[in-house]
């Protein structure tokens, strides 16, 4: 019998969810130390017996009878959650409680509640989602700071840190109450964003990990679509949005793991599937009065997942469509995006123009891909020596050896006798920006 | 061929992720199929529990354990069929436990034969 992938930190996630309803949000040390503990009986005994019939049943049954041990050791030691706290108290609901929380709807609804207690307002969004790929996701501190590029000591501050908000909270958020529900939706789904975005853009070198990242933010949108209310038309853009990016990953990086630039991409290694469910989510998500910045970005990338070419793409469409990214959600970075898309549109001096004139383009100085999207467009001209130069500047505020590679790639296409691109070609800048 | 027992102590990767609990999994699993793959496994043995106790001496005297340190209790045993202890040595190399600075002890069974 063969493991599914990532089964246990998956697991592991869900079962710490449910005993934290249980145990309350102040116990969550409590719910980690149960799972690690089953978690460490399963290494033990699998190792020399083999995977059981049902491994996540396993799993939840050694869980289930350590939480029992714990209890009945620590009845009256604690205290725990609200309401469903005092169930624990007598030997008499002690079991029945235990397994009503093992229950597979109610643990579905856990993992939900789980989420939506890690985008508490108190806490900024790296927090939010560093909390969400520990606890929901079970990725250990290492692998959290793996992720983000960050050092062990300051993820670990970060997450105690954030664990600390929720643990005033006593209980999981509660997800019955609409109201509730509805205020807390949009900075669940921009924590679930910005966690895609982490493995879709982000600094990790490990192709790996960034892969991880994208498939556990979809793994979450999911639930949250599978929740009537959480199945909203921004979440439904926001699934197709992830859909759409996820299939094209697979043409971002060559063999060796370097990024490709956007007309280097193999089309053909893009993924179908993923393209059509993409569109599919998107069509669901056309309901309703409400155009979120989802809706915009799925739009944006529907195209690009379509288009035949890079030349053969809508520009004058993606073009309207940061128009409107810029009116919902206005910042630099879209801004260059528009401007980089306008340069396809017209060509070179027009994207420059757009360029020089982006708002609050001071924020974008220590951004490698706003020199990098000069150095494109001014190639593109023929002005090497120029171009050259804003490569450099780019490559000095390279954020990782995989983005340092790739700019030191962009600074030798200026050295070369004949440029690599056919005239009229797009930057490859782009395909980082998008 | 001859049979040789194979002792696992220390080697416990501790408070380990998930995620690497799992990959533990995947290379004892891997490592025991190839064992048997070959011929090699006669038992795949089992896990000891870390507890238990200790009687001694003439007295008879029971102590609770653990008996030792973490890295020389024995946490299980698994029985080899090998052509000699130099080929049941080689086999031992495999053991994912180095990786977490355990040991392998492996001691051939004694024949029955003069």
């Amino acid at each position: 019998m063969e493991l599914e992938e990532h089964l246990f930190r998956r697991e592991a996630g869900r079962i710490t969810a449910a005993l934290t309803r249980l145990f309350g949000m102040h116990n969550l040390a409590m719910a980690e130390d149960v799972v690690q503990d089953a978690f460490c009986r399963a290494l033990e005994v699998w190792k020399f017996r083999g995977v059981p019939e049902n491994p996540s049943a396993w799993l939840m049954a050694t869980a289930k009878n350590r939480a029992l041990d714990m209890l009945r050791r620590e009845r009256t030691a604690r205290t725990y959650a609200p309401e469903l706290g005092r169930l624990l108290e007598s030997e008499w609901t002690l079991v029945p409680a235990i397994q009503e929380v093992f229950s597979a709807t109610a643990i579905k609804d856990d993992e939900l509640r789980m989420m939506f207690s890690c985008c508490h307002p108190r806490l900024a969004e790296e927090s939010q989602i560093a909390l969400i790929l520990h606890i929901p996701c079970g990725f250990s501190v290492d692998e959290v700071a793996g992720a983000f590029v960050s050092g062990h000591a300051a993820m670990e501050k970060r997450i105690t840190r954030a664990k600390k908000v929720l643990a005033e909270s006593k209980r999981l958020f509660e997800i019955a109450d609409e109201d509730d529900f509805s205020a807390r939706l949009p900075a669940v789904q921009r924590a679930l964003y910005l966690l895609f975005n982490e493995g879709y853009h982000g600094a990790s070198t490990k192709s790996a990990v960034r892969t991880e990242l994208c498939q556990e933010a979809i793994r979450l949108t999911k639930i949250l679509l599978a929740h009537p209310q959480g199945a909203t038309p921004a979440t439904h853009a926001l699934a197709a949005l992830m859909h759409l990016h996820a299939a094209r990953l697979p043409g971002r990086m060559d063999g060796a793991g370097n990024l490709s630039t956007f007309y280097e991409q193999d089309r053909a290694k893009w993924d179908a599937q993923l393209v059509a469910e993409g569109q599919r989510l998107l069509n669901l998500a056309a309901s309703g009065p409400d155009l979120s910045e989802y809706h915009v970005e799925a739009g944006i990338a529907a195209i690009h997942a379509t288009a035949p070419t890079a030349e053969n793409t809508d520009w004058r469409t993606i073009v309207s469509f940061y128009d409107m990214l810029m009116n919902i959600r206005p910042s630099p970075v879209v801004a260059l995006n528009r401007a980089i898309a306008v340069a396809e549109m017209e060509g070179p001096e027009s994207g420059l123009r757009e360029l020089r004139a982006i708002e609050g383009r001071e924020r974008l100085l220590s951004y490698p891909f706003y020199s990098a999207a000069f150095g494109e467009l001014e190639l593109r001209r023929g002005r090497r020596k120029v171009a050259r130069e804003h490569f450099e500047s780019a490559l000095l505020l390279a954020r990782s050896p995989m983005e340092r590679q790739f700019l030191q790639k962009r600074v030798d296409a200026c050295e070369a006798e004949e440029s690599a691109r056919p005239a009229g070609s797009n930057t490859s800048t782009k395909a980082e920006a998008h | 061929m001859s049979e040789f027992l194979f002792l696992y102590r220390g080697g416990e990767s501790g408070r380990s992720s998930p995620e690497v609990a799992q990959q533990t999994i995947q290379k004892w699993m891997a490592w025991m199929k190839d064992m048997g793959a070959k011929g090699h496994l006669k038992d795949q043995g089992h896990p000891l529990d870390r507890t238990g106790k200790l009687v001694k001496g003439q007295k008879k005297t029971v102590t609770d354990g653990p008996f030792a340190e973490t890295k020389d209790i024995v946490g299980g045993y698994t029985l080899i069929e090998a052509k000699d202890l130099s080929q049941a040595t080689e086999i031992s190399l495999g053991c994912p436990i180095f990786e977490f600075g355990g040991s392998v002890e492996v001691r051939p069974i004694m024949q029955l034969s003069m």
